[in-house]
């Protein structure tokens, strides 16, 4: 009980920052409107898409996937801007639940993320954007995404925890994020994609994520060469999977990486 | 009865290769003072982080209030307070906001935190700044602010790692002040610093660590006489040197000695400001005009010259 209620103050404490110094708010929610606008008005001429409605419709789910993996790099960095300033000791030294700190943190991110993907959906509606779906699976569509956002939260602690240095943590983050969002159905179909790219980009979490927003929000998914796979014919249930194996792996892995910090 | 105890802790990092404490034993009777002096690098912030529960020693033996450390950590920090080596708070909120959180964390309610937070302020002579973010505040503030939160909830034992270093004389001074207070209310204190004025200040005891070992024990005044404690120092002009270490040899009671090359005469000397005076009057009635003069401290260097026989090695200039 005590621990929950502890994680939460941790939680409190980031929404408390974020009051203090608004800019952080403003800038993490400008930045994915700004990609909003970007790929709608830059590629959305150029791509052909089978779709009623244009571009934006298949773009929205990727932006809204990749806005939510970055979320590994805000948690990553947080937590080792917290790491270098000692603030972890004076943590660690209070009678609270030691995963307190960490948990309160992704919950945080999390938060983050509801108010990032309201703007940015907005956003998207204002150009063009538009669920034929009903309400309930939009909505479906949102937890989906909160929960892909929270997986990687986890990741993004063991990151923080394990990188020495705020700049290095920032650079890991990268290296993993940008690969799966541009390796993937995103922004544009893995048709065009070399043929072994294509079963890459299939599988890749990322992907399916997207897939399965992009079902949820009423869509039909395009597929190349990996048409008929598992995760292309279930995009929902792997997306599922891939969330429930990164927490299994990366949960208790952080809280380890935790309790023995600095030792 | 000991409140804490360590017991030949050995701490090695980077697998082995650096070796912070070896086989360090120390303890602190309830209810008093003890000092952890020593230079840079010596393991004064390795030792109260074992003691705190934020480390693990490769091995040896350590209790606080009690309570056996590797075994329930969790236990111990219900009772100790920890202020570490650099202010520990977080830099984007006020002085209220963090000892409000902090409040919270030692799980007082919503009401009870704030009432703490304010006094706490109060008591630091914060309030005035308690609504700014702790960016904006001196080194002095901050230390002071880190220290608060380590006093929410009374504890029985207290850890401060090097709670001066940094600051100017004045918030030296405050913080010397604050720290005596505390102490009257009787917690068990463990502080460490580099500076043995400190320790004399503030200590019952002192034990002098280098190398990660304790290489002397003692109360202040056991480690000043060892040390040889105050010496009177006098710059005269090279005409005046006889007679000068004639009046100082004689006021002193010791032989004095010089220094040729800055012509600085000096003696050790058990009544300082006494001595002094004595001198000067002394040199005034001759007509010898002093072109310097002033007594010295035995510093932390001093210290070390007379246990170990060479001067304390600074390993690395972190500030
Ligand atoms: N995380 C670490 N990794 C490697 N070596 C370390 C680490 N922490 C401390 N050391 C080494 O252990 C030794 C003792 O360090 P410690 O920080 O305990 O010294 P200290 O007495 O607190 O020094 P200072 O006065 O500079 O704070 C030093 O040689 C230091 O370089
Ligand atoms: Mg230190």
């Amino acid at each position: 009980m005590n621990a929950l209620s502890d994680s939460i103050v941790i939680t409190k404490r980031q929404l408390l920052q974020l009051a203090r110094v608004p800019e952080v708010l403003i800038f993490s929610t400008i930045q994915p409107v700004m990609f909003v606008l970007l790929f709608r008005y830059v590629f959305g001429g150029s791509i052909a898409t089978g779709q009623p409605g244009g571009y934006v419709q298949l773009l929205m789910p990727g932006i809204f996937v990749q806005t939510v993996a970055f979320t590994l790099a805000a948690t990553a960095s947080g937590l080792a801007e917290d790491m270098k300033k000692g603030l972890i000791d004076r943590f660690r030294s209070l009678p609270i639940a030691r995963s307190a700190l960490i948990v309160g943190r992704t919950l945080g991110d999390s938060l983050l993320n509801i108010v990032v993907l309201a703007v940015m959906g907005a956003a998207g509606f204002i150009v063009g954007w538009r669920p034929t779906s009903g309400l309930f699976s939009v909505a479906l569509a949102f937890l989906f995404l909160l929960f892909f956002g929270y997986a990687l939260s986890w990741v993004g602690i063991y990151i923080g925890l394990s990188a020495r240095d705020a700049r290095v943590v920032q650079n890991v983050s990268f290296l993993v994020t940008f690969p799966l969002t541009f390796l993937s159905n995103a922004f544009a179909p893995t048709t065009g994609m070399p043929r072994p790219l294509q079963y890459v980009a299939e599988w890749n979490p990322v992907s399916t994520m997207v897939a399965a927003c992009r079902q949820l929000f009423g869509l039909e998914n395009e597929f190349g060469a990996t048409a008929g796979s598992f995760p292309s014919e279930n995009p929902l249930t792997m997306s599922l999977i891939y969330m429930a194996i990164i927490m299994i792996i990366f949960v208790p892995m952080s809280v380890k990486k935790y309790q023995n910090a600095s030792n | 009865m000991k409140s804490v105890i360590a017991e030949n802790l050995v701490k090695t990092y980077n697998k082995g290769n650096v070796k912070a404490l070896d086989g360090l034993t120390l303890d602190v009777e309830e209810g008093t003072v003890l000092s952890v002096l020593g230079p840079n690098g010596a393991g004064k912030t390795t030792t109260v982080r074992i003691l705190a529960t934020l480390l693990s020693p490769d091995s040896g033996r350590a209790n606080v209030g009690g309570i056996d450390v590797i075994q329930h950590p969790e236990k111990v920090r219900e009772i100790i307070g920890l202020s570490g080596q650099y202010a520990a708070v977080d830099e984007t909120l006020t002085g209220w906001d963090n000892l409000v959180m902090f409040g919270r964390l030692y799980h007082l309610n919503k009401k009870a935190a704030i009432k703490r937070a304010d006094e706490l302020l109060e008591r630091f002579s914060l309030t005035d700044s308690a609504k700014r973010p702790i960016k904006t505040y001196s080194g002095g503030m901050r230390r002071r602010l880190d220290l608060a939160a380590s006093l929410i909830v009374q504890p029985k034992v207290l850890f401060l790692d090097e709670p001066t270093t940094g600051l100017d004389p004045r918030g030296r001074l405050e913080m010397w002040g604050v720290i005596e207070e505390l102490v009257k209310g009787g917690v068990t204190l463990l502080l460490t610093t580099q500076y043995l004025e400190e320790a004399d200040q503030l200590a019952d005891d002192i034990v002098v660590i280098d190398h990660g070992k304790v290489i002397a024990r003692g109360t202040s005044d056991a480690l000043k006489k060892e040390v040889g404690g105050e010496r009177l120092e006098v710059v005269v002009e090279q005409s005046n040197i006889s007679k000068t270490l004639e009046i100082v040899s004689r006021v002193s009671g010791n032989k004095a000695t010089l220094d040729e090359g800055l012509r600085r005469i000096s003696a050790p000397v058990s009544n300082g400001s006494i001595s002094l005076m004595e001198v000067l009057r002394s040199m005034d009635s001759e007509g010898i005009h002093a072109l310097d003069v002033g007594l010295k401290r035995p510093s932390l260097d001093d210290v070390f010259m007379s246990l170990t026989g060479h001067a304390a090695e600074v390993e690395e200039v972190k500030k």
